[in-house]
Parts: C-alpha cells; sequence; structure tokens
C-alpha cells in the first residue's frame, strides 16, 4: 500500500492576469490524504495560503464529477494529468507518490488567452457553437418524438460524440493547438441524426470557417487529442467531419 | 431566545384558473394577454441562469422576437448545474403500453410530494412534459432507442410504470447541451446576448416592478447594471448551504436571498431533498459528494448486514444473514421507494449499528444478482459511466464488490414563492427551475426536476410573461435613475463590508462550520430542540463571521475568495430561515422529518388540517422575525392520503 498521506511539492504557474507575464512558483504540501482529488489537493494549499495571507492559486472548477468540463490544467505536462478519460476533477491523488513534484500550467493555446493563473478563457468555443453547432427548431415546433426513427447504432454514435465536455483539453495537448476535436464531435452528433441533416453541409462549412477565424491551429493528425481527452472522443469524428467538409464544398461550389 | 413567532396573512393569490384541472392551463393561456409580434422587439428580458430553466426560457424568449440578456456565473453558459443531472426526465408518453397517463404522472407527483405541492401547476407539468421529449428530440438530443429505433424508457423510484427518457448516465449534459445549443442560435440571429463569469447581486424595482438587475463582472470585478422590462432568475437550488451536496461549487442562494430581501417571499425552505445513493464522505477535505444515479436502483438491491458492527466483507456475508431492508419493509416498491423514505431508511439503519464501512455511515449497493442475471456487459451498458466515475472517486469495482452508499443534500423543493404564472410577489420578477419552489412539494421524484426546468423554460414562461409586458406601461429608465443607484451601491456596499474584515478565517472555513450545523440539526431528522439549537448556533456563527472573515487579494480582479464569501454570506443569513420554516412545520411530511411526528414504525406523519399550507417567508431583516404567510393547498383532484409504498 502506499502511504496514507503523502507530501508533494509543487511547481504552479502564477499569472495575475493577461496583461502581466506569468512565472512558476514552488510550494510544499504535506500530509495530503491519497483519498483526496486532485482539486481538494489544490483547495488544501489555497487554504494554507490564505491563511498566510497569500494570494490562492485560481481554477476554473464546478461539478467536481467529470462532466461539466470547466475544470482542467496541464499536470507535469498532460492535460487532465495522468488518467486516461479523467478530468482534473476526477483525478485522485492515489494516483500520485509520496515526495513527487507535481508540475501545473494553464491550458496553453493562442485561442485560450490566459485569464489569471490556472483559468483561461475559452469563450471561442461558444463562437464555435454560435457559428453552426445547432438544429434550427423554434420551440413548439417538433413533431412526435417517434415519428422518425433512428437507428441504434447512429443514435450510439451520435451519444459517443455528444459526450464532449466543451472541457479543452484536446486544443491544450495538440501542438498545433487545433479545435478538430471539439468542433468535428458537434458537427458528427448532428450530421448522424435525421433531424440534423437538412443543414449540415452549411453547419460544417461556418464552424470550420470560424474554428480558423478563431485562430486555433490546423490538424495534422498526430491524435494527442483524442489521447487526452476526458470523454472519449475518437478520432473517428475528425474523419467524419473531413468527409462531411468536402461533401459540402463539393455540392456548394456546384449551385 | 428570539425564535420566530410568525405573524400570519392570507394575501397570496396563486392566480390558478378557474374551471377543470384539465382546462386550467389551457384556460390560463387564452386569458393571458398577448403582446403583439412585432412589438416584441421593443421589450427586453433579463434571464438570470442558463441551466435547464434559464437555457430554454432565453431561446424561446429569444425566438419569439424579445430582446433577451442571459447572465451565468460560469465561462460559458454550457455548464449550468443541470449538467450533472445523471438519470434521466420524465414524460407521461406512455411508449412502453404500460399503463401511464398524464393523469398518473400528475398523480405520482402528487403524492410523491407528499401533498404539498399545488395540484394545478403539478396537472401542467404533467401535461407538457410530451412536448419537451419531442422538442428536445428534434434538437438533436441522442435519447436512448430500442433496436428498432423508437425510444426506450426506464423505471425510476416512486413510479410503478416506466416513463423516464435517458442519454446514458448523462441526461442532464444532453438536454442542457440542446438548449444551449437553442440559445447560442439566437445568439447568432441578435436576439441573445450572452453575460458569462457574472453574478447577479441585486435586482432592481422602480414602481413596484422588478426592472434591472446589478451584475459582479467575476474577471474584472466591475459592477454592472442592467436594465429590462422583466427579469426572470433560474438560478437554480440552495442546497450548498449544507457544505456537502450533490452540487457544483457555484451553486448557490444569492440571487434569491438578494431578491427575497428586496420583497419576494420564500416558500418552504426547509423542504430539502436528501438523495440516499450518494458516495459516502472519505474526509475533511472533501469538497463534494458525488451522486450515483438513482437508476442504479432498478438493479442494485440495497442492505446491510443483520448482525451489528459485522465487519466481514460483503462477499462473506451470507444471504441469510443480510437484510435488504427496502425490499422488506416497502415489498410493492422494494428498492425503487421514493428518496426520502430510502434515505431516512439507511439512516435508521446505520443508527442502529448495521452501517458499513470505516465510519459507519453506509449501506450496501449490491449488483452480484443483476450481473448473475444478466451478465457483465449487460450491467455495463446501462451503468457503465457510473461505475467507472464510482471506480474513479473511491477506488473499489463495482461489479466485484458492492457499492457503498449514503444519503446526501441534492435538491431544494423550496424556493421563492411563485404563482401560476411563475411570477414571484414583486411584479416582473419570475422564477423558474430549482429557485421556485411550485412543483415537488415536500419531495421530488426522480427524473423529474428535469422536466420542471424544461417546461417552466420552454413552456410557461414564454406565455406568462407576455401578460405582464402587456399589461403595463414601462418608463423608459437609466442607470442615473434613484432605484438603479441604489441597488448598485447596495452591491458594492456589500463586497466593501466583506473586504474590509480583516479577521483570521477563510470563507471555506465558515461555510464548512455551518454546513456543519445545518446537517446535525436541520438534516435527515429534526427536532424543536435541535432546531432552536440550530438557529442559535446560526446567529452566533453570523457574529463571528462579520468579526473574523478573511479575505485576500482585492475586488477588481478575478477573486475567488471574495466570490465565495459573498455566497457564504448569504447562506449566514439564510440558513436561519431554513431552521426557522422547520420548526415551524410542526409536522413530518416529505424530506421534512420531525422526530416528534412520526408513526409507531418510523414513518413520517403528517398533519393536514394544520399544515396542508404552503409556507411562504417575507423578510423584515436580518435577525428579524419574518412574517408568514399561508397558501392553503387543496386537494380536489389527488384526495389526501396517507402516502403508502408498503
Ligand atoms: C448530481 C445531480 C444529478 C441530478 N440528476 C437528475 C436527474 O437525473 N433527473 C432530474 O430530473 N433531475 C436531476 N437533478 C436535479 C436537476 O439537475 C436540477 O434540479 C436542475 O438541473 C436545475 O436546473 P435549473 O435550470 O433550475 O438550475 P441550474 O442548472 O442549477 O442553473 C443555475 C444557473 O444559474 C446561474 N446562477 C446562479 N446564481 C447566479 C447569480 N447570482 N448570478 C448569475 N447567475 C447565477 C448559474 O450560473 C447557472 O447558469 C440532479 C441534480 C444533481 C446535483
Ligand atoms: S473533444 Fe474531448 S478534450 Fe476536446 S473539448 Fe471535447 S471533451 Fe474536451
Ligand atoms: S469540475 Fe466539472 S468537469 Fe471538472
Amino acid at each position: 500500500m502506499s502511504h496514507e498521506t503523502i507530501n508533494l511539492t509543487l511547481k504552479i504557474w502564477r499569472q495575475p492576469n493577461a496583461e502581466v507575464e506569468g512565472r512558476f512558483e514552488e510550494y510544499k504540501l504535506e500530509g495530503v490524504s491519497t483519498h483526496a482529488s486532485f482539486l481538494e489537493m489544490l483547495d488544501i494549499l489555497n487554504d494554507e495560503l490564505i491563511e498566510e495571507g497569500k494570494e490562492p492559486v485560481a481554477f476554473d472548477h464546478d461539478c467536481r464529477e467529470g462532466i461539466c468540463g470547466m475544470c482542467g490544467m496541464m499536470i507535469n505536462g498532460q492535460a487532465h494529468g495522468p488518467d486516461n478519460e479523467t478530468t482534473t476533477c476526477q483525478l485522485h491523488m492515489r494516483r500520485f507518490q509520496h515526495n513527487d513534484k507535481i508540475t501545473i500550467e494553464p491550458w496553453r493555446a493562442t485561442a485560450f488567452p490566459v485569464i489569471k493563473d490556472l483559468v483561461v478563457d475559452r469563450s471561442a468555443f461558444d463562437r464555435i457553437i454560435t457559428a453552426g453547432g445547432y438544429v434550427s427548431v423554434n420551440t413548439g415546433n417538433a413533431p412526435d418524438a417517434n415519428t422518425i426513427p433512428i437507428p441504434r447504432k447512429d443514435q450510439q454514435k451520435a451519444m459517443d460524440a455528444a459526450s464532449c465536455i466543451g472541457c479543452g483539453a484536446c486544443v491544450a495537448a495538440c501542438k498545433n493547438a487545433s479545435a478538430m476535436l471539439f468542433t468535428s464531435a458537434k458537427v458528427s452528433q448532428l450530421a448522424l441524426l435525421p433531424h440534423g441533416k437538412s443543414e449540415r453541409g452549411e453547419r460544417v462549412l461556418k464552424m470550420v470557417a470560424k474554428m480558423d477565424e478563431e485562430k486555433f491551429g490546423s490538424c495534422t493528425n498526430t491524435g494527442e487529442c483524442e489521447a487526452a481527452c476526458p470523454a472519449g472522443i475518437s478520432l473517428d469524428n475528425i474523419a467524419r467531419m473531413n468527409r462531411e467538409y468536402l461533401k459540402a464544398t463539393l455540392c456548394s461550389t456546384e449551385s | 431566545m428570539a425564535i420566530a413567532e410568525p405573524s400570519i396573512s392570507n394575501i397570496l393569490d396563486s392566480k390558478i384558473p378557474d374551471g377543470p384541472i384539465e382546462d386550467k392551463w389551457d384556460k390560463c393561456k387564452f386569458d393571458l394577454k398577448l403582446v403583439n409580434p412585432s412589438n416584441k422587439r421593443k421589450f427586453n428580458i433579463i434571464v438570470v441562469g442558463t441551466g435547464l430553466a434559464g437555457g430554454a426560457a432565453a431561446a424561446t424568449l429569444g425566438e419569439l422576437g424579445y430582446n433577451v440578456k442571459s447572465f451565468c456565473i460560469q465561462d460559458s453558459p454550457r455548464r449550468a448545474h443541470s449538467i450533472a443531472a445523471q438519470g434521466g426526465i420524465n414524460a407521461a408518453k406512455n411508449y412502453p403500453n404500460d399503463g401511464d397517463s398524464i393523469w398518473r404522472l400528475f398523480y405520482d407527483t402528487v403524492k410523491g410530494g407528499d401533498f404539498r405541492s399545488r395540484e394545478a401547476n403539478v396537472y401542467r407539468l404533467a401535461q407538457v412534459a410530451n412536448n419537451i421529449i419531442d422538442q428536445c428530440t428534434a434538437q438533436g438530443v441522442p435519447f436512448a432507442r430500442e433496436y428498432g429505433g423508437y425510444l426506450m424508457n426506464r423505471s425510476f423510484g416512486g413510479a410503478q410504470v416506466s416513463r423516464t427518457f435517458y442519454c446514458r448516465g448523462q441526461t442532464g449534459q444532453q438536454l442542457l447541451l440542446g438548449a444551449y445549443q437553442s440559445l447560442m442560435r439566437q445568439v447568432s440571429a441578435g436576439k441573445v446576448n450572452i453575460y458569462s463569469r457574472r453574478e447577479m447581486l441585486d435586482v432592481i424595482i422602480i414602481d413596484g416592478k422588478a426592472r434591472g438587475i446589478i451584475t459582479r463582472n467575476l474577471v474584472t470585478g466591475e459592477f454592472e447594471t442592467h436594465i429590462a422590462d422583466a427579469v426572470v432568475l433560474a438560478t437554480g437550488g440552495y442546497g450548498n448551504a449544507w457544505y456537502l451536496s450533490t452540487n457544483g461549487n457555484g451553486s448557490n442562494v444569492t440571487a434569491a436571498w438578494r431578491c427575497h430581501k428586496k420583497g419576494a417571499f420564500f416558500a418552504n425552505p426547509c423542504f430539502t431533498q436528501i438523495h440516499p445513493t450518494c458516495i459516502p464522505r472519505s474526509g475533511d477535505y472533501q469538497s463534494k459528494l458525488t451522486l450515483m444515479s438513482e437508476s442504479l436502483r432498478n438493479d442494485g438491491r440495497v442492505w446491510v448486514p443483520k448482525r451489528k458492527d459485522d465487519n466481514r466483507p460483503a462477499k462473506d456475508i451470507p444471504d441469510n444473514e443480510r437484510d435488504y431492508y427496502l425490499e422488506r419493509r416497502y415489498p410493492s416498491f422494494g428498492n425503487l421507494a421514493p428518496r426520502d423514505i430510502a434515505s431516512r431508511a439507511a439512516k435508521l439503519e446505520c443508527d442502529k449499528g448495521h452501517g458499513v464501512n470505516d465510519t459507519g455511515q453506509a449501506v450496501y449497493l449490491d449488483f452480484r444478482d443483476a450481473i448473475a442475471r444478466d451478465g457483465e456487459d449487460v450491467v455495463r451498458s446501462k451503468y457503465g459511466n457510473l461505475f467507472h466515475m464510482y471506480k474513479k472517486i473511491t477506488g473499489d469495482d463495482p461489479y466485484h464488490v458492492p457499492m457503498q452508499i449514503y444519503p446526501a443534500v441534492h435538491y431544494t423543493m423550496g424556493g421563492l414563492w411563485v404563482d401560476y404564472h411563475l411570477q414571484t410577489t414583486i411584479p416582473g420578477l419570475y422564477a423558474l427551475g430549482e429557485a421556485n419552489f411550485s412543483d415537488h412539494g415536500a419531495n421530488r421524484l426522480g427524473a423529474s426536476a428535469l422536466m420542471q426546468g424544461l417546461a417552466d423554460g420552454y413552456f410557461v414562461i414564454p406565455y406568462t410573461i407576455g401578460d405582464h409586458l402587456a399589461r403595463h406601461s414601462f418608463e423608459k429608465i437609466t442607470e442615473d435613475h434613484d432605484a438603479c443607484r441604489e441597488a448598485l451601491e447596495n452591491a458594492k456596499g456589500r463586497v466593501n463590508k466583506i473586504m474590509s474584515i480583516g479577521g483570521n478565517r477563510t470563507p471555506n472555513q465558515f461555510h464548512k462550520e455551518l454546513g456543519g450545523i445545518l446537517w446535525d440539526y436541520v438534516g435527515m431528522e429534526r427536532t424543536k430542540a435541535g432546531l432552536e439549537t440550530a438557529i442559535e448556533k446560526v446567529q452566533g456563527l453570523r457574529s463571528e463571521f462579520w468579526e473574523d472573515l478573511k479575505i485576500v487579494g482585492k475586488n477588481e480582479e478575478l477573486n475567488q475568495v471574495l466570490e465565495k464569501a459573498g455566497r457564504v454570506a448569504d447562506y449566514m443569513e439564510f440558513a436561519e430561515l431554513i431552521a426557522t420554516d422547520a420548526l415551524n412545520r410542526e409536522e413530518s411530511c416529505g424530506g421534512h422529518f420531525r422526530s416528534e411526528h412520526q408513526t409507531a414504525d418510523n414513518e413520517a406523519m403528517r398533519h393536514d388540517d394544520e399544515f396542508a399550507y404552503v409556507a411562504a417567508w417575507e423578510f423584515n431583516g436580518v435577525g428579524e422575525k419574518p412574517s408568514l404567510h399561508k397558501e392553503q393547498l387543496e386537494f380536489k383532484n389527488v384526495p389526501l392520503a396517507t402516502r403508502s409504498y408498503k
């Protein structure tokens, strides 16, 4: 058995706001229970910092159960840390050893400017969805839900894609800071479902254009995004989006 | 000691339309004044909150042509706490052909709420539920389907039919993303503007009507004045008052409480749902409790060892030495007994010394039999993500050892008092979703909060708000208006006061202590003496808070300590109201269990002659006795009866 409690050295990125340069600072933390979550470990650090009259480390979080997509940081160079399909908030300290040194940084991408310490601005994702990541159906328009049967395998694939939590780890893990995995997950979900089909061409063109405009990098198929993704979003979605895009460009040049 | 001896009046008008219950909503819609389509663009509406209720409302109001400003605390509207809902959403589609109907959904919800909700609202909820499923499907919500491609249902507690629609264990996520996408479509159409990382700190009231809000920009610390013709509050529940709950960290009572202080009555604050299946706490550093969806009780069996302090591993305890106490006590509902009942039963077993794990504060939820019957793969396909989550948090694998669970604060049935139009006692201020009180009485059934949030947002407020706008004239106002300035100064003043204390204890430490008081005295079991103690302790802690709070940093920046302190400051006031309400309600019903009022076999004892009313509290000042206003409840369609799940 590993220690019930462990001591850690934390090297954390501190940056007061977007205008100022940031730098690493080191902190010692003792007696952390291995049952605590990673964010609870940071809570303990922050309570100690506040008691000493120092500014606590700012980080985003809300649900703390891996679904809201609000948390996210680079832990020893890995987006969301070492565990597969695990968000930062679900990572637990039993994954670390006594006397480990842990480096913690914010997501790094031009499209995600740092707001403070580990908090970044991911509103570019909202703007990609605004560009077309929806079905144009007004409230009250819908026919009975069973009117159109949906083959179970399509529903399952759509559900797989729809599981994206919008955390941005795919961008942070990618050397080009590409948002292909995120964008393709939404494009795929809606292309797989009958209700999303009528707008599919226009949707993919607009979302991809927005993605480029927001200064996300291009995709060079390294697959780092998939490896970092806590929601198990697969690279198949990128392939599907590329096909959708190709089809849409062909159609739009034809007309 | 200042225990509230409430003053009582009957000034509430719930605006329930006349006529048979089936026709009330149609009648109401017909009687509502309409805003001419081309006039809608002249009205500005503020919607605070982007969860299911707020997201749905803002999107739909935008579609109708109103100008909408939408606010949330998180960095994106998609992260509202609704995202975390797991199990599903109810509707009476009767696709499984098992005898469901609008009437049955209505009946189950009124009974499940232990006869403390308003019949007319619940009926409307059951009526529009089917439209929600249609709407969400059309938005691209990938609900579970049978092989033939048709929609699939599962069962939830408190019902004997299968009426819950779901998306794996991520139903809230999918429904919220559907609403969020509709919302962003309205952003792209120019009808909605999003203000994220904003916290509402006050409401602006002019000529008795809600006309705007004050927010703090959480990144810059700037205080902002937003003016509108109506304000919709969809700010969620206040379960975090107990510190440890299943709610996201950002959930809070601040927006609702500040409106309460400006005149909106708060109804039934003591009605709190303690959910039976949560992962037990493991240590003092713990920041939240994680829910294991109620859907697990479809296949999991709840038990404790028959022998006290039996510390053999679960698998070594033979069947005849296990007490499947829910199946024993409630043979017809068994493991699917409603939440309040299942939670109290777990507490009772643990109090008697049958609890498991080091703390004795846990019971087993066992899938052994389901795995033997259906195979691991079938169990995985239904609950895979929940098992995965459980393992990540506890390190144990539920395919091989039973889960350990214990009740935790989960949902708040209480909230701002609203009439049938969802309007609070402040004209032009509406409350939707978990932030209001109306549909769940003293206990909410599983899968019905998502239903209510979306019903309120998609199908109720878009009609009822028009009536207010069409009936009144709205003077043009600017930020210089005295009422705007007053609200702004009020919000700033509170922040300055918090910043200036210079004490020694962090907001988190205070919050933990407050939560401890509420859990001990205003938790699963309440007594007169305990509630009196709670009120005294809360008052004491509140004074300490204002003398000994420590904040670092400044207002003019992202300052999470300051944000937290503001919310804790409001809980310090609000907690007293929770206890006051619990003290006033001398009966047991749903999630509110007063030990003095129970039957010989520990079931809740309601007192309908005295307490079949909604307790709506009016604020009279911090530490002052609030006034009690009663809305008498009538049960004409579901006759009052002792709730039995035996
Ligand atoms: C873990 C979990 C699982 C659940 N599972 C289910 C389920 O399976 N089925 C079911 O029916 N129900 C379930 N529930 C309950 C249900 O999820 C909630 O009751 C419901 O989603 C609440 O929706 P809402 O729109 O009212 O509020 P929320 O989703 O809580 O949204 C509140 C919004 O208000 C904003 N806000 C709050 N305060 C302020 C402020 N001061 N200023 C600005 N913005 C503010 C927030 O940013 C957020 O956008 C579950 C709840 C939890 C905790
Ligand atoms: S694709 Fe995965 S990593 Fe990228 S935003 Fe979605 S969940 Fe996060
Ligand atoms: S805090 Fe919600 S995903 Fe981590």
